[in-house]
């Protein structure tokens, strides 16, 4: 059957790794990041709004009660860092973390099941996990550092912001004017850097080792000892590592959600 | 010839270290701050449930830069940027 050659395994590794794209250079789309990441964007959102429709104030319903407690966990985390007008960061927290633990959680469907659904419509590569693209990541983080340039314009003003630029943190010397300066470009170009890398990194490797533990059971041919073998550490070590990766895909949808709620508390404040 | 073997050599040699050294880092770390926690949590439990979330956050805060490298690693392991410029 198939040959544990280096080539094919390697083989089966980058395929799984193409992404289903159309134009190239700069102007190439990863359909399949778009339809995957907007597509799980509309459902959550849309059951976020009928549940939130349908609200009473009387008993409420499973959903409604689950809404709830997903809305006062994110009300909560805002709470603890922001105290001013919680109008638009928990709402915008809300949805960062039910979309990126929603994308995150493709990763837990098996490995060649987008594929072969894919190849139903005529697609031959399909990477189901948005997140662990690096456009979305970015994209997503380039988003939340224009909303803490906007919220640090809006809250201190432009000449407020601008001497805040030039005398944070080491003082308002003239002569500390240039080192000040850069240390807040760093850390201006630093935070969505770090915010996308981080979500992408944990994704993407999650993704490898899911793709490395399916290369075991790849090796199938027939009831021999050596390939029963190799399936059941491929079914072992795989429920283990998804087992792990439920944490992981909780816990950077969380990170995430928080970094974006301290960044932009972190524009409001005076010095 | 020889120096296609020896690009994808060093590169294993690199990928080693990267994932290795970044372990090293992450755990030691994350070691660290159990600890303090546990020691925090033996001294005042009533903070148990606070303090949790926010080791929860620290430890995805610490592990960052050690899984950016294991993808880079992995990037490196399939789809070698490097071999390329040898044709």
């Amino acid at each position: 059957m198939a040959a544990e050659a280096p080539d094919s395994s390697t083989a089966y590794i980058t395929h799984h790794l193409k992404h289903l794209s159309v134009g190239e250079g700069f102007w190439t789309l990863h359909l399949d990041t778009l339809i995957v990441s907007i597509g799980l964007g509309v459902i959550a959102m849309g059951l976020l709004f009928m549940v939130a429709r349908k609200a009473t104030a009387g008993v409420p319903s499973k959903g409604q009660a689950f809404v709830e407690m997903l809305v006062d966990f994110v009300d909560g985390q805002v709470r603890d860092v922001f105290h001013g007008d919680r109008g638009f960061i928990a709402p915008l927290g809300l949805t960062i973390f039910v979309w990126v633990f929603l994308m995150n959680a493709m990763d837990l469907l098996p490995l060649d099941l987008p594929g072969v659904v894919a190849s139903w419509f005529g697609a031959h590569e399909f990477r189901v996990v948005p997140t662990a693209d690096m456009n979305t990541t970015f994209a997503m983080s380039i988003t939340v550092i224009l909303l803490v340039l906007f919220y640090s314009f809006k809250a201190k003003g432009a000449g407020g912001y601008a001497h805040e630029l030039f005398t944070a943190p080491f003082g308002p010397n003239p002569l500390l004017w240039i080192p000040n300066f850069l240390l807040n470009i760093v850390e201006l170009l630093s935070k969505p850097v770090s915010l996308a890398m981080r979500l992408f990194g944990n994704m993407y490797a999650g993704e490898l080792v899911f793709m490395l533990i399916a290369l075991l059971g790849a090796t199938w041919a027939g009831f021999t000892l050596g390939s029963s073998v190799s399936m059941l550490g491929q079914v072992v070590m795989g429920a283990a590592w998804a087992i792990f990766h439920i944490l992981i895909i909780t816990l950077q949808a969380f990170i995430f959600m928080v970094l974006t709620i301290v960044y932009i508390a972190l524009a409001h404040e005076h010095h | 010839m020889e120096y296609l073997a020896q690009v994808q050599s060093l590169t294993a040699i690199a990928l080693g270290l990267m994932i290795g050294l970044g372990a090293v880092g992450a755990c030691i770390g994350i070691g660290i701050m159990g600890s303090k926690f546990l020691e925090s949590a033996a001294r005042q439990p009533e903070l148990i449930p606070a303090l949790q979330g926010r080791m929860f956050l620290l430890v995805g805060l610490i592990d960052a830069a050690f899984l950016i490298a294991v993808a880079l690693a992995m990037f490196f392991a399939f789809a070698n940027p490097l071999l390329s410029v040898l044709g």
